[in-house]
């Protein structure tokens, strides 16, 4: 098979969100022609569009890259993904640069990652995830008086019996805790 | 047939309509669901952001318990993000060695394994669509739901991204639901924005972003004048339903559409009575748009609020959230 050719200059940043991606391979062939920016529902409100964030990764801009918002405003719609013509895997990609800036702390001051991790939180001692618990731990000790009111929105779930006032456990959870702790042990080797 | 329901942790208490009504359609249609034992979360779109190796051991789990429980050979979720990691967890566990001895090195620590491709993961609509079909339904349909105008709205998810020929739906413009209401007797209006994100995460992290994709969908909507949006998930019915208040008091929009899911749909065709269906718990009420198939919904009541001594505003009715 012949070698994917490259487009010119690399950098070892590069080479690591590859290596840290399936299938990210084809990062080496982007056009730059920027079919994920206009696909993507929240680019308005990045720092950089997916593709300057690709060109940046090329040009080796490894902190600019890791402290951006634009993959922690990625929701995941994978509009961007079924259409890059050069099938670049760009919400994997994006799920690379989350983990990479979480692990150096290198993020934005968003609430993302917070967000991410409060609600993994009661995943990993539970077994599941907890809406009420999470609304509290988030909003009330990460965003007091946060930026949106959850007003109506806490009173509706409540009303409309729509919460749960307690986490479920699953039997399994110790099982559970060991295939996520041998998991982490193994993602570290990495 | 029958088939392993994965509820995934929405289900249980705030997409509960939506369990309560796929298993009130599921005996007319022929489908028996069998709950996968002791599941556990599915991470949503969170944990990939942390660590991929504990987010697929976390997914796979699900499938390794699914695949040895009663000779089960689909497994079904209803909620959208749900049906997307357990079907990208066994289609990356077969596609990428790595990520699958990853994951088995993983599942092993906990006396479990998982061969990928075992198991067919579907979405409900796709079962429904697919193994049910169009004419079987239109066979049960007692009280169609004529002059009833939907917008079927996909989302992302079940959508995106494309695993392949085996793709439920079209990643751009999927129809099945649209042909599914038809059959319904519903009148089917032109929603562009069908398979646009319903902002997800976004009402956590950033409500500005978030509130904007919702206005978009709802303003689509709404210039098609549809009485109801039908969503296949329960993320895209918590974001358009719950916060479609705040939505309006942000853009000083006055939106009043009900979320309603396919389901509880295609139960009221049936006849089912539509408390059973879970109706009557959206935020946003659908009572009016139901009106118009000859359906008069109960709403559940919100308890009154005790009026403090000094409050010299004009008493006004209690109970509804709305805006």
């Amino acid at each position: 098979m012949p070698e994917v050719p490259t487009n010119g200059s690399s950098s070892d940043f590069r080479t690591e969100v590859i290596n840290a991606t399936p299938g990210g391979e084809n990062l080496r062939i982007c056009l730059q022609c920027g079919t994920c920016g206009g696909s993507c529902p929240s680019g308005p409100d990045m720092d950089y569009s997916p593709r300057q964030l690709f060109a940046m990764i090329d040009a080796g801009f490894r902190d600019d890259v890791l402290k951006s918002n634009t993959p922690w405003y990625c929701v995941s719609c994978y509009y961007c993904t079924v259409r890059c013509p050069k099938e670049i895997p760009i919400t994997d990609i994006m799920y690379t640069l989350k983990q990479m800036a979480v692990k150096e702390h290198l993020y934005d001051d968003s609430d993302a990652p917070e967000w991410s991790e409060s609600f993994i939180g009661f995943v990993e001692t539970y077994g599941r995830s907890f809406e009420l618990g999470l609304a509290t731990r988030y909003h009330l000790t990460h965003s007091p008086l946060s930026k949106f009111s959850l007003g109506p929105f806490a009173i509706g779930m409540v009303t409309k019996n729509r919460l749960a006032f307690l986490p479920e456990r699953i039997e399994g959870i110790n099982q559970l805790k060991a295939i996520l702790e041998r998991a982490k042990q193994l993602e570290a080797e990495q | 047939m029958k088939y392993g329901y994965y509820p995934g942790c929405s289900l249980g208490k705030s997409a509960k309509p939506y369990d309560d009504s796929t298993k009130a359609i599921a005996d007319q249609l022929g489908m028996s669901f069998e709950e996968i034992d002791d599941w556990n979360c599915c991470g949503a779109t969170e944990y990939f952001s942390l660590n991929k190796t504990a987010a697929y051991a976390l997914v796979a789990r699900n499938l390794a318990l699914a695949a040895k429980q009663d000779s089960l050979t689909d497994l079904v979720a209803p909620c959208s993000a749900c049906y997307l990691n357990l079907r990208k967890t066994d289609d990356y566990m077969g596609k990428y060695p790595k990520i699958g001895d990853l994951t088995n090195e993983s599942l092993a620590a906990g006396g479990l394994s998982y061969e990928p491709g075992s198991l067919r993961v579907r979405h409900l609509l796709d079962v429904v669509v697919e193994d049910i079909g169009f004419e079987s339904i239109s066979e049960k349909v007692t009280n169609p739901l004529t002059n009833l105008w939907v917008a079927p709205y996909y989302g992302c998810m079940v959508v995106r991204p494309e695993f392949g020929d085996t793709d439920p739906v079209d990643a751009e413009y999927p129809v099945t639901m649209d042909h599914l209401m038809e059959t319904l007797g519903a009148t089917v209006v032109d929603f562009p924005l069908k398979t646009h994100c319903c902002g997800g995460h976004m009402t956590q992290i950033s409500s500005d972003t978030a509130f904007e994709l919702i206005r978009q969908l709802l303003h689509n909507a709404d210039e098609s004048n549809a009485d109801v949006i039908v969503t296949i998930c329960p993320m895209c019915q918590l974001n358009l339903d719950a916060y479609q208040t705040q939505v309006n008091r942000h853009f000083g929009t006055n939106y009043k559409i009900p979320i309603l899911y396919f389901t509880q749909l295609i139960g009221l065709a049936m006849g089912i009575p539509a408390k059973k269906l879970g109706v009557g718990k959206e935020f946003v009420s659908a009572s009016a748009a139901l009106k118009k198939i000859g359906l008069e919904v109960e709403e559940e009541p919100a308890p009154a609020g005790k009026r403090k001594k000094d409050d010299k505003s004009l008493p006004m009715p209690s109970g509804r959230v709305e805006g």
